[in-house]
C-alpha cells in the first residue's frame, strides 16, 4: 500500500514505523528537516520537506498514486486542508485526519471525512478508567509489538498491521487499527 | 447587514475600518489579545478575542444570522476551515477568504467558499490589463468548471480576419460574447465578421485558452 504521511511529529514518526516495517510503501512530509530524526535508524520509506497544504508538495511525496493519507500535523486545520486536497483532488482512496479540537472534527466528520480527536478519546479514556476503578496506563490504547514479519511483495498487504484488512483489525482488536476504526464517543 | 471579519492584521484592520465607516454592521475576530486591545481603542466593541476557527467564537460572534463571514487571516488552511466551519455549522450564505497562496483558489472554490481574494492573482491580473501585449487578459475566474472569462484583441495577422464567425472554428468550449470595435459593443451572430483590432470578450474552458489565443491574437 502506498501511504503518504503527513507531519513526522511523535505519531506520524511512529505511524511511519509501523506501516514501513509492515511492508508498504511510506512517504513522510514535514516543514522541519528536524523533525525527521524521529524515525528510527532502520527506517526505508522516504522523507520530503514540505507543506503538505501545498499541492506541488503532495505530488512530490507521490501523492498521485497513494491508497491512504495520513494528516497527522499538530495543526487541526492544515490536517483538514491536506486531508481535503487529498481526497478531492487526488482521490486517494483512504484519507485519515487527526483534529485536535472536538467541535472542529464533529464538523469535518459530518463533512465525510474519515476523522479521529484525541482529545475526547484520551479525555474519555481517562474517565472511563478511574471510574470503572481500572488502572489508566492497562487500559490506555497500547500498540502491540510491531511483529517481526518479511516486507511484503509490492502492492500487498503485509500479514501484519493492515488498516484496510479486516483480517488484521480482529487479530489487533484493541490496538491501532481498532482505536482508527472505530469513533468511541458519538 | 451583518459582516463577521476574522483576522485584526493589516487586512481585516483596514477592511473592518472601511466597513465600519460605510455603516455595516461588524464584528471583526482576532486571537491575539494585544492586538485586540490597540483595535478596540480604535472601533470599541466591535473587536472580539478568540480563535475564528473555533465553532464557540463563531457561536458567541453570533455567525448564525450573519450574512457574510470573511476570513482574511495571514493562513490558508485557517481561512479555509473559517469558511467552511462557517457555511457547515452556520449556514452562512456568502463566505470569502483571502488566499495566501494563488494556486489554493480553485481548491477553496471546490470546497465551497463562495468568494476568494488573492493578492498575487489580483496583482497579475492588473499588470496584464495594463501591458496591451499580453494577448489573453483573464477578466473574470467562473466558479464552476474552470470556465473564464477572457479577453482579447484580435491581430493583423491572424487567420480569423475578414471571416463571419460561422465560418470559423473555434476551439471546444468557448463562446464569443461580445465585439468591442471603436466604442461600441457587438453582441455577435454567426454572421458577424471580425476585423483586427477588434476587441474579443469570450467565455472559454481554461484547457481552450491556448488555441483561443493562437486563432484570434497570432502566436
Amino acid at each position: 500500500m502506498n501511504t503518504v504521511i503527513m507531519g513526522c511529529g511523535r505519531v506520524g514518526a511512529r505511524l511511519a514505523y509501523l506501516f514501513d516495517r509492515a511492508g508498504h510503501t511510506v512517504t513522510v512530509v514535514d516543514r522541519q528537516p528536524e523533525a525527521f530524526a524521529r524515525l528510527p535508524a532502520d527506517y526505508r520509506g522516504s522523507t520530503r520537506l514540505g507543506t503538505g497544504i501545498d499541492e506541488d508538495v503532495l505530488r512530490a511525496a507521490g501523492i498521485e498514486s497513494a491508497d491512504l493519507f495520513l494528516a497527522v500535523t499538530n495543526s487541526d486545520n492544515a490536517n483538514i486542508m491536506a486531508a481535503q486536497i487529498a481526497k478531492l483532488t487526488f482521490r486517494v482512496a483512504r484519507v485519515v485526519v487527526r483534529i485536535y479540537d472536538p467541535d472542529r472534527e464533529d464538523t469535518f466528520h459530518q463533512m465525510g471525512l474519515e476523522t479521529i480527536c484525541p482529545t475526547t478519546l484520551i479525555a474519555n479514556r481517562i474517565y472511563e478508567s478511574v471510574t470503572q476503578g481500572a488502572d489508566v496506563h492497562i487500559a490506555a490504547i497500547t500498540l502491540p509489538a510491531v511483529p517481526l514479519v518479511p516486507a511484503a511483495p509490492s502492492g500487498l498487504p503485509a500479514s501484519g498491521l493492515d488498516l484496510a484488512d479486516d483480517a488484521a483489525e480482529t487479530r489487533h482488536n484493541g490496538h491501532l487499527t481498532h482505536t482508527l476504526r472505530q469513533r468511541f464517543f458519538r | 447587514m451583518y459582516v463577521i471579519v476574522v483576522g485584526g492584521g493589516k487586512v481585516g484592520y483596514y477592511l473592518t475600518k472601511t466597513l465600519v465607516n460605510e455603516g455595516y454592521e461588524i464584528l471583526l475576530i482576532e486571537r491575539n489579545p494585544q492586538k485586540v486591545s490597540i483595535w478596540q481603542d480604535r472601533f470599541g466593541s466591535v473587536v472580539q478575542q478568540g480563535d475564528g476557527c473555533e465553532v464557540t467564537t463563531l457561536e458567541q460572534a453570533g455567525a448564525a444570522r450573519a450574512d457574510v463571514v470573511i476570513a482574511v487571516t495571514g493562513g490558508d488552511e485557517d481561512n479555509l476551515v473559517i469558511c467552511q466551519v462557517a457555511k457547515q455549522r452556520f449556514h452562512v450564505r456568502k463566505t470569502i477568504a483571502r488566499v495566501n497562496n494563488p494556486k489554493n483558489e480553485d481548491i477553496f472554490r471546490r470546497l465551497g467558499v463562495d468568494v476568494t481574494v488573492s493578492q498575487t492573482n489580483v496583482i497579475r491580473s492588473l499588470i496584464e490589463q495594463t501591458i496591451p501585449d499580453r494577448p489573453l487578459v483573464h477578466l473574470l475566474t467562473l466558479r464552476h468548471n474552470g470556465m473564464e472569462i477572457v479577453e482579447t484583441t484580435v491581430s493583423e495577422d491572424s487567420l480569423v480576419v475578414g471571416r463571419q464567425l460561422a465560418d470559423i472554428q473555434l476551439p471546444p468550449n468557448v463562446v464569443l460574447s461580445a465585439i468591442l470595435r471603436g466604442g461600441e459593443m457587438i453582441i455577435p451572430n454567426g454572421g458577424s465578421v471580425l476585423w483586427a483590432g477588434d476587441e474579443v470578450i469570450a467565455v472559454a474552458e481554461r484547457t481552450s485558452e491556448a488555441p483561443l489565443r493562437r486563432l484570434l491574437a497570432g502566436s
